[in-house]
């Protein structure tokens, strides 16, 4: 795709959004009735599906279970259908592993394991459409199904991508922005403390422009918090009507 | 196997003293242990020694067809295995988490950077491409295994030749080895990782941790840069919560970091080049040391045996006569055994007719004896109940004059093999009779 302007001379981008713009967020939770927490979150095109079940005894062998937390078992899939051209293996791959790992630190970190002694949250995550950004919608989305599911965490979990074209930052990049091949960053962060809890960074980047970068995707997830947190009051207040008090 | 778990004890010193800012191995906070590189005989083939990590690497090459959506550009497939020799608690199918976060992160690193020019790769365009294909193998685990890995894969794709190609209009023709030299890989930069491990929280940081040092951590950041001061990848693992002040300053000790390490590669590259050139030795059995130890046999030392009984009776004069020895020999009671030194089996205090029966006594009960001590010494404690008696031999009793050996159950199966029973040492002290034979 030679000759493709990712960022236009006015400051624009390919889809129109400014440099620091996200794309627009919708989120919903108590997607499903039999799971115990569940979100289902669209960003821009991207969509993913987060499940979790928990706290629960080990499943499996008991030697895994960790005398003073809880174990967190996180599965990454994302669907054949979610990228352009069929996916052969929707999971079992070692980039789903990587992710699934990655899930795994990130909420490891957040949730408050030390409540839940010798149990097991599970959390699979689905990704019906990739568009860019799909770690920063699992995230996202797996943060809200903790949520509904009433498992106590530290913080939300907030993630957004973040690039570097042209001396200039740009936040939440989509597919067509990230197989330009320019430098990416995907950062989890809990917004109140402004603890990073995972950083991954592919591609060239000069050291110099490491911080603008940081910051910039640090300023998105600060970003997507506020949203997610209208989404999560939300609900409350809806399932506090239904409940007729 | 399974890891032995860190005593709570030692994990609490590596802590007490990485709070004091010492390292066990005496390194400062910022220091990198010795990085010894060495190539093999073959192009592409190298070892890279950081203290004793050892990674093995090896670059091989091949024509295939390209991927369809592109076909300009070459393959490249890179591999890390954990060798089950590198670690006891490294088997196959044991090591999948390990396993996959460092084979993501190196071909990350190095895939993702664009080091290798893959578009010099291309042959015939759509038809034919070079796959690169990089093979690491960890030969030996002390800790911070993507560092070492990484430095191998570098230092072997700048030492690979592939062979040379030429095309003309439809004809490609690939020469060998012998017909026209290879040619190197075009590389545009070299991405070397560098770990940071963080402690207590986030409060302490060291670089280039070692195997003691893994285990107590919280969490890796590992930051692959270049020499340009090029930031190729950054993954954070292990559950740390960082702040963005930290990762800058990692970020700033990494790029001195890889300054010195870019250094010693392009210095170990022209040694090499040099070597090959003016014919030296060169290769794997040439760079291990021969000063090392490992093993020992001493040469026998000549003696001089000429007036040996002279001296003997000297020595024997002068000496003062040896105290008197009584040899107590220590009875077992049938159906019991005793391990360890603790108090006296007094089991057996009632039997005193067992005395009479070192002496004499035949030797047809090698069948019984074999029962009875079926198994080593020192699990005869399966035999506490009835003892088997087969035969009213007077051989029932396995006396041990020297509990503290464990005789073992190596024993001529047969009567007629006890010609050969006297030489073995063991059964000198079972059987007083058997010596006499």
């Amino acid at each position: 795709m030679a000759g493709l302007e990712l960022l236009s001379d006015q400051g624009y981008r390919i889809d129109g959004r400014r440099a620091g713009e996200l794309r627009k967020i919708q989120a919903r939770m108590g997607v499903f009735a039999q799971a115990d927490g569940s979100a289902y979150i669209e960003q821009g095109n991207t969509k993913a599906l987060a499940v979790v079940y928990g706290p629960h005894e080990i499943r499996g062998s008991r030697s895994r279970a960790l005398p003073d937390r809880a174990l967190v078992n996180c599965q990454y899939s994302s669907a054949t259908f979610s990228t352009g051209e069929r996916k052969r293996r929707p999971h079992g791959d070692r980039k789903s592993c990587e992710m699934g790992l990655q899930l795994r630190q990130t909420f490891e970190a957040a949730i408050l394991t030390q409540l839940h002694p010798r149990s097991q949250i599970d959390i699979y995550v689905q990704v019906l459409q990739a568009d860019g950004g799909t770690y920063a919608a699992c995230v996202n989305a797996a943060t809200l199904a903790v949520m509904d599911a009433g498992i106590p965490m530290r913080d939300f979990v907030c993630a957004c991508s973040a690039g570097f074209v042209d001396g200039t930052a740009l936040a939440d990049l989509s597919h067509v922005e990230e197989a330009a091949g320019g430098p990416q960053l995907a950062l989890a962060l809990l917004p109140a403390s402004g603890q990073i809890a995972l950083l991954e960074m592919d591609s060239r980047l000069h050291e110099d422009h490491l911080e603008q970068v940081l910051e910039a995707a640090a300023q998105a997830a600060r970003d997507v918090h506020t949203l997610l947190d209208r989404v999560v009051r939300q609900h409350v207040q809806e399932a506090t009507v239904l409940l007729g008090d | 196997m399974k890891e032995t778990p860190l005593s709570n004890c030692e994990r609490r010193f590596l802590l007490r003293a990485i709070e004091e800012k010492k390292r066990l191995d005496g390194r400062q906070t910022y220091d990198y242990r010795n990085i010894r590189i060495s190539f093999g005989t073959d192009y592409g083939c190298c070892i890279v020694e950081l203290g004793k990590t050892r990674v093995l690497g090896q670059v091989s090459c091949e024509l295939v067809s390209p991927k369809l959506n592109r076909a300009t550009e070459g393959i490249l497939f890179f591999n890390l295995e954990l060798s089950q020799m590198a670690a006891p608690a490294f088997e196959p199918g044991r090591q999948s988490d390990l396993l996959v976060k460092l084979n993501r992160l190196l071909e990350r690193c190095l895939r993702n950077s664009k080091c290798i020019d893959t578009e010099s790769l291309c042959v015939v365009a759509g038809e034919k491409v070079w796959q690169i294909r990089v093979d690491l193998h960890l030969l030996n685990h002390d800790g911070n295994i993507i560092d070492a890995a990484s430095i191998a894969a570098i230092v072997a794709l700048c030492h690979f030749r592939r062979p040379d190609v030429s095309v003309q209009g439809e004809e490609v023709t690939l020469y060998t080895p012998e017909e026209r030299d290879p040619v190197p890989l075009s590389i545009h930069h070299m991405p070397i990782c560098i770990s940071f491990a963080f402690f207590q929280q986030g409060t302490y940081l060291l670089v280039d941790p070692n195997e003691r040092e893994e285990r107590v951590m919280d969490g890796l950041l590992v930051i692959a840069m270049n020499k340009h001061r090029e930031i190729c990848t950054i993954q954070s693992s292990g559950g740390i919560m960082l702040l963005k002040d930290q990762v800058l300053r990692c970020s700033k000790i990494a790029g001195v970091k890889v300054a010195e390490i870019t250094e010693l590669i392009q210095k170990a590259l022209e040694n090499d080049q040099k070597v090959r050139k003016e014919g030296g030795k060169f290769g794997f059995a040439e760079s291990i040391a021969n000063q090392r130890i490992t093993a020992f046999k001493m040469e026998k030392a000549s003696v001089d045996t000429s007036n040996i009984e002279e001296k003997a009776e000297e020595i024997i004069a002068e000496a003062e006569p040896p105290p008197e020895v009584v040899s107590k020999p220590v009875l077992w009671t049938p159906g019991t055994a005793q391990i360890g030194d603790g108090i006296e089996n007094s089991w057996g205090g009632l039997e005193d007719s067992e005395k009479e029966e070192e002496e004499g006594g035949i030797d047809e009960a090698v069948i019984l004896d074999d029962t009875k001590m079926d198994t080593g010494g020192v699990s005869d404690t399966g035999n506490q109940g009835a003892p088997i008696v087969l035969s009213d031999s007077e051989e029932e009793e396995m006396i041990i004059l020297e509990p503290d050996k464990t005789p073992k159950k190596i024993r001529a199966q047969t009567t007629s093999a006890k010609e050969k029973a006297p030489s073995r040492s063991q059964v000198k002290r079972r059987r007083k009779k058997r010596t006499a034979n």
